[in-house]
């Protein structure tokens, strides 16, 4: 009898895929993983009209929701935020019946501009990632999303390779475990 | 051979020079290219200015025209859409035919004359003139239409008709040879082996012939090859006895669904024109003023009679086959005349006794005379009979209640409809001004408002409701009038909002000239996408190609204004054409050096 597969959906947002490195990295580093689905919010909607029912029905389909985007004015990139404004909806997330999220996992994998210590009370930046990710927390605790520890890439467009496939191998690793044994690999501490 | 050369070229500026200076002011006056060739003619031939005398040869010569025509037709129409029209050309085509030839020979009976003669008389005088009626249609862009389509039938029927008539006139002759009663179903026999034979050419011998034609690369050679062909089959039919328009409407038939079409079309289109030209020409050479002068109500009294008779039953058909109430007296008018096949048949029962030679000449003139009244009767029909009882009608009705759409929209073709189309969906009242009928009638089923009529007339923007409208959209394809409309809405409705469709930076320029800032170049953003899709073909991300665009496009617009500035400040007296090739360089110039290609995005992590 085979085991239960995991099914993740990477909601990946950048705008400017050319030039990211890092994005492109952690991109290949899953798309190959079977029960995972990696999907372009700008390559499927290059003029930012998002098909609900659609994005609905993948949130359905999933287990594990990831917004991968790197952090733009402390936030997710503009088509991320449109995203969750379109679908998740009172009825679908959120409200009476909305009930579509309830106990699915949910996980943000970032790539910042700045160093790690830059992002502390006595740092460039005055807030913790933590702190900065509030409204995020606070989006999916309303929707009945379980919310992970995010996956942090830090000062990624100056990244050595040695490091990015450090982080690219750390990714996939956390991926393919999650397929396997769900929500439970977020407590074996891989990053 | 010096003196043969100098005269066809002496009468090759004749014949041109009186089409250029009778065709402009037939077609200012409104009264359609047809006329104007037939009054050239009439006026240099041998009872106007008498320059040219032998209008035989030339009229002979001239028929070309018509088959050049028909094998153009042929190449719009594959077999399948013909094998769509096969009820009207039967049923239709069929009923006219038959119809009117026993209408026209009961009337010859009256007349005195005997059943035979009587018979070739309205077999001969039931046909249309291809030539006329074809390029009549085309000239008005109707042969889409539902009159348009079901004349085209009668016609091709016709064209087939011609078969059997001519097999049965020497059986109607009195010859004091033998004939052979053989004679006439072994011509039909070759008749129908020289089809099947083109048909089987066609099909699988002229592609293949054209594509080895079309590798040599020489646009002369591909030229000669279409006329050789059309001219060849055309022979070809002729030697069968067969009608050289049909042989050649079969090869274009065949043809219209290879590759190389439009090339065929475009190479074989002036010579069309040029030799149609010369056969109206020769038509109007031909008529006999002589015959009138002498017989002048017999002349004049026969036309009408026969005209009439035709008109009768084209009248009933388009009723009994449903045509469309506002086309019901174009479709009756332009088949009214008798046609260029009549000569044939006349000429060949005169041949064989049965038909004696002063009643030919009689009704050649007579049909002669006919094809000048199809011009003036069009006019007739435009001016007063289809604004009349037509659709005005319909307007009267609608009147009663006035229109309180918001939105008017001129024009119903590519461009209108999918404005309208949006505005429907969205639930917003439009109503739509339109001149092609079959528009009309159909978009009506959807609740649209239509009203039919030339937009720039102010009664009928007024019963539009142009008053309570907010938006005016321009979308109609004639540019120029388009032009004059707004003046009259910026004249008479000045709340209403025009919003238009530009063709290009001259009509831009021409309608910033008039203040309407509200337009779009119709082209613009369809090439715009497609340019994006081009770009992410290439492997630009989606969302990067989308920005370029837009990038590209608000550089553009800015452009225009630019450009805009530099044409007002220009001398205005260069031609249109020259316009839009200077504006091009410039464009692209700027192009060069002002738009900076580059990403929005810096951020790069």
């Amino acid at each position: 009898m085979l085991d239960k597969q995991y099914r993740v959906l990477v909601l990946l947002a950048h705008p400017s895929l050319h030039h990211s490195r890092i994005n492109r990295a952690l991109r290949d580093a899953v798309s190959d993983i079977p029960s995972v689905t990696v999907h372009d919010l700008y390559d499927a909607y290059p003029d930012f009209y998002i098909d609900k029912q659609r994005e609905q029905d993948l949130a359905d389909e999933h287990d594990l929701i990831v917004f991968q985007h790197p952090l733009y004015w402390y936030s997710t990139t503009p088509i991320l935020k449109l995203w969750q404004d379109v679908v998740f909806e009172r009825g679908f997330a959120y409200g009476k019946n909305g009930t579509a999220l309830q106990a699915k996992d949910f996980l943000q994998v970032i790539s910042t501009g700045g160093k790690a210590k830059a992002y502390q009370h006595e740092g460039h930046n005055h807030f913790t990632i933590s702190e900065i990710l509030t409204p995020m927390k606070a989006t999916t605790q309303m929707c009945g999303l379980k919310y992970h520890d995010p996956f942090i890439v830090h000062q990624s467009y100056e990244i050595s390779n040695e490091s990015l496939v450090e982080h690219v191998l750390c990714y996939r690793q956390l991926l393919s475990a999650y397929v396997e044994d769900g929500s439970a690999c977020f407590d074996k501490g891989i990053y | 051979m010096a003196a043969e050369g100098s005269t066809f070229l002496f009468d090759a500026v004749i014949y041109l020079g009186a089409a250029v200076v009778a065709v402009p002011m037939a077609k200012k006056f409104g009264l359609g290219s047809v006329l104007g060739y037939l009054i050239a003619g009439v006026i240099i031939g041998p009872w106007g200015l008498r320059i040219v005398t032998d209008t035989q040869s030339i009229l002979h010569f001239a028929e070309f025209g018509v088959v050049l025509l028909l094998f153009l037709i042929g190449l719009e129409l594959n077999p399948k859409r013909l094998w769509e029209m096969r009820k009207p050309i039967l049923g239709l085509g069929g009923m006219q035919v038959l119809g009117t030839t026993v209408l026209l020979t009961g009337v010859g009976l009256l007349f005195g004359l005997s059943w035979q003669v009587a018979l070739v008389a309205g077999m001969g005088l039931s046909l249309s003139s291809t030539a006329i009626v074809l390029q009549t249609m085309t000239e008005r862009n109707l042969l889409s239409t539902r009159a348009g389509n079901n004349g085209f039938s009668i016609l091709l029927f016709q064209d087939i008709a011609v078969i059997p008539m001519l097999a049965v006139i020497p059986l109607l002759g009195i010859s004091t040879e033998v004939t052979n009663d053989n004679a006439g179903w072994v011509s039909a026999l070759t008749a129908f082996g020289a089809i099947a034979l083109v048909i089987v050419a066609g099909r699988y011998l002229m592609r293949p012939i054209l594509r080895i034609i079309a590798k040599s690369n020489s646009r002369e050679v591909f030229t000669a090859f279409s006329l050789f062909l059309v001219i060849g089959i055309s022979l070809a039919m002729q030697a069968v006895e067969l009608s050289m328009a049909l042989g050649s409407f079969l090869a274009g038939v065949l043809l219209a669904d290879s590759e190389y079409r439009h090339q065929l079309e475009s190479d074989i289109e002036p010579f069309k024109g040029l030799l149609l030209g010369l056969f109206f020409i020769a038509v109007g050479m031909s008529i006999d003023f002589g015959l009138l002068i002498s017989k002048p109500f017999m002349i004049i009294g026969l036309t009408i009679g026969l005209v009439l008779i035709k008109m009768i039953v084209l009248i009933l058909l388009a009723r009994r086959f449903e045509i469309p109430v506002s086309q019901q007296g174009f479709f009756t008018f332009v088949l009214s005349q008798g046609g260029e096949f009549a000569f044939v048949l006349f000429g060949i029962a005169t041949g064989f006794s049965a038909m004696p030679q002063e009643i030919a000449d009689i009704l050649i003139v007579v049909v002669a005379f006919s094809m000048l009244t199809t011009p003036l009767l069009l006019i007739l029909n435009e001016k007063l009979i289809e604004p009349r009882f037509a659709v005005p009608k319909k307007t009267m009705e609608e009147n009663i209640e006035p229109q309180e759409n918001p939105v008017v929209i001129a024009g119903f073709g590519r461009f209108g409809q999918i404005v309208a189309r949006l505005l429907h969906a969205n639930k917003i009242g439009t109503t739509i001004i339109e001149q092609n009928p079959d528009h009309i009638e159909r978009v009506r089923k959807f609740g649209f408002k239509v009203f039919y009529g030339d937009v720039s007339r102010l009664d009928l923007l007024h019963s539009a409701g142009l008053e309570q409208a907010k938006v005016f959209i321009m979308a109609t394809d004639d540019r120029e009038s388009g032009l004059e409309t707004i003046q009259l809405i910026q004249e008479h409705f000045p709340h209403v909002k025009i919003l238009a469709r530009a063709w290009d930076l001259i009509h831009v320029y021409q309608l910033k000239d008039l203040n309407v800032e509200g337009f779009q170049r119709e082209t613009f953003d369809s090439a715009l996408k497609l340019g994006t899709d081009v770009l992410s073909t290439l492997g630009f991300e989606k969302h990067r190609a989308h920005r370029a665009a837009q990038k590209y496009r608000a550089y553009d617009l800015a452009l225009m204004e630019k450009l805009y500035h530099v044409h007002q400040e220009e001398d205005q007296v260069i031609s249109l054409t020259q316009q839009s090739r200077e504006e091009i360089e410039r464009v692209l110039e700027e192009d060069d050096h002002s738009f900076k290609s580059s990403d929005d995005h810096k951020s790069v992590w």
